[in-house]
């Protein structure tokens, strides 16, 4: 109790300073301990853009889970789509917490969502028209997002770290999930390798874009300098684009896949993948919903929305049956 | 008791096995598609991953089913559910009607209130069935629906606690959830019956009668609606035709061209 109300006597600078100490010992921060606006402001963004990309995500799968073509396959990318709904609702739990001092709540997340002020992951705005892109999408996209998640494993923020230690070990079994429906299709016919590796070639840039650009001069604005400061993660885009290389170009290579990029290569002399720059113009508009499939996907939410309205009236606390 | 080793010592009672796991495992692999269109379209997140798990589970049942007739020498278990025409079909016809109008991928217009009548009314009937299997003369079918008991329990639950709750609620809540009874009720019947081989099943002890199904069915349906004091009376018809006899609408040769849209690009390749 004494510390707590000197605590409170402090100026905001030396709980600032007091905060920074805390962080840099390694200690975690909690949804009711003191944090500065700028934490706040960027977890509520990382973290709700990535409970929402959960959620988007289960779009693209969703039209392979009912064609899946073997009842194993069915049932794999059944509990696949499941694991991402229950991450979506996890980090939705997280961001919700954090926003309880703005009076917000999920509906405002939904809102933001339609409004397009909350943005969701470029890659769940694309098309994944044949059964090879649900593999791909377990083997890569999944794959993308497991480098991602585990540069975020310890960050300070406790809540969030704790989350994604279930979200990585769950994602692990969902890029093995993916890399079997690739594996199968490359030892399979003619056409089954057709399929992979066109579904290859058509994710390529989108796997590219995955990361953001390297430098927050490429889009206008970034928020890898903020979430790097407060220990919230610890690698810069590229060089999580450029693990992500290094694990997977050698794997696609000997599953038989050629490179959409033919200029690609590993630089020996400053242990760099040199490839070719996606169009971050067009990044900058799959985000604002202008993608291939953003609107379609959006609409599918929000009919969901409109066409339940009368469920959430009923379960309304008012409405309340013992 | 009954082993797969001896079957073919008693083709009567093969007939009507057969018959009845097609029934079961048509059922399930239908609604676990049903119930798997609804994914991304839940009334909330957190029911979105409920539902999409007991559609997992559901899925899971029809799985296990196909491979029990496979190990019964009715074929590879991935062609019995992706490549028989919707006329040998034996679910019922409620399980295949559309969740709405438009496709799970354009316009959805799903009804929530049907979808939980539906469910709930399915999953009480196939609960009071799996009890009886358990007593089956047929060993590894009495096995299965232990496994299968275990997690129905919690299907159960989870779609009591809805049908309650909505038919409850006064307004436009409790006019929806009355008008999925009632369509509901025109074809729950056909979710009960057993087809043609009901007789054999009863004699060589696979199953109970249809009519004690439908008994068990209507006593626990009234005993919840007394407690509850629910607005419904139950009527079981079977209006639109009887499934286990391969009697189908349109809603099931749409629904198998999605399911087996994949498989059929080429049904002997490994996948």
């Amino acid at each position: 109790m004494a510390n707590m109300v000197s605590f409170d006597r402090l100026s905001e600078e030396e709980k600032h300073a007091r905060f920074m100490e805390r962080i840099a010992a390694g200690e975690k921060i909690e949804a009711d301990d003191w944090m500065p606006e700028e934490y706040r402001v960027a977890l509520i963004k990382l973290i709700s853009m990535h409970g929402i990309s959960e959620i988007m995500g289960a779009l693209p799968e969703k039209e392979w889970v009912p064609k899946a073509p073997t009842l194993r396959r069915k049932l794999g990318i059944m509990a696949k789509v499941q694991d991402e709904m229950g991450h979506g609702q996890l980090l939705l739990r997280v961001a919700e917490d954090l926003m309880k001092p703005y009076g917000k709540n999920r509906e405002d997340i939904m809102q933001d969502l339609f409004s397009g002020d909350l943005k969701f992951h470029n890659v769940f705005h694309m098309p994944a028209p044949t059964w090879g892109d649900a593999g791909l999408i377990g083997w890569l996209v999944d794959g993308a997002a497991i480098i991602t998640q585990t540069n975020m494993l310890h960050a300070s923020y406790g809540p969030y770290a704790r989350a994604l230690q279930r979200i990585c070990a769950e994602e692990v079994f969902h890029a093995q999930h993916g890399e079997a429906i690739i594996m199968a299709l490359t030892e399979g016919t003619q056409e089954q390798r057709a399929m992979v590796q066109d579904a290859f070639n058509r994710w390529w840039e989108s796997l590219l874009m995955f990361f953001g650009p390297a430098q927050a001069s490429t889009t206008g604005s970034s928020k890898q300098d903020v979430t790097i400061k407060y220990n919230i993660r610890t690698k810069t885009n590229e060089e999580l684009r450029q693990d992500f290389f290094s694990k997977y170009i050698p794997r696609a290579l000997s599953i038989g896949l050629q490179l959409p990029d033919s200029t690609m290569h590993f630089d020996e002399e400053s242990k760099m993948w040199v490839y070719q720059q996606p169009d971050w113009n067009k990044f900058k508009q799959i985000i604002k919903n202008n993608g291939p499939k953003s609107k379609e996907r959006l609409r599918l939410r929000q009919l969901s929305y409109h066409n339940n309205e009368w469920v959430r009236e009923a379960l309304s606390p008012m409405n309340k049956v013992v | 008791m009954m082993t797969i080793e001896e079957l073919h010592t008693n083709p009567a009672y093969q007939d009507a096995l057969v018959d009845l796991l097609y029934q079961l495992a048509d059922d399930d692999f239908i609604v676990a598609y049903r119930g798997s269109e609804w994914l991304g379209l839940a009334p909330h997140i957190e029911e979105d991953v409920a539902f999409s798990s007991i559609s997992q589970d559901t899925m899971g049942h029809a799985t296990m089913l196909y491979e029990l007739l496979e190990s019964i020498g009715e074929g590879d278990a991935n062609a019995l559910a992706h490549a028989r025409k919707a006329d040998e079909r034996k679910n019922a016809i409620l399980l295949e009607m559309v969740n709405g109008s438009g496709t799970y991928l354009q316009e959805p217009k799903y009804d929530w209130a049907f979808a939980v009548v539906r469910h709930y009314c399915y999953t009480l009937a196939k609960t009071i069935k799996m009890k009886s299997l358990q007593q089956s003369s047929f060993e590894p079918l009495a096995q299965l629906a232990v496994k299968i008991n275990m997690e129905l329990h919690y299907h159960l639950l989870h779609w009591k606690t809805w049908f309650t709750q909505l038919m409850k609620i006064p307004g436009e809540s409790q006019e929806r959830m009355v008008a999925a009874w009632d369509r509901v009720m025109k074809d729950m019947k056909g979710v009960l019956a057993l087809g043609s081989y009901e007789e054999d099943l009863v004699k060589y002890n696979v199953m109970t009668n249809e009519t004690q199904l439908m008994h068990s069915w209507m006593q626990e349906m009234q005993s919840l609606i007394s407690n509850y004091h629910l607005p419904i009376e139950v009527r079981l018809k079977m209006n639109s035709g009887n499934g286990r006899l391969g009697e189908h609408s349109k809603d099931l040769e749409d629904a198998l061209n999605t399911l087996s849209s994949v498989y059929r690009i080429d049904p002997t390749a490994a996948w």
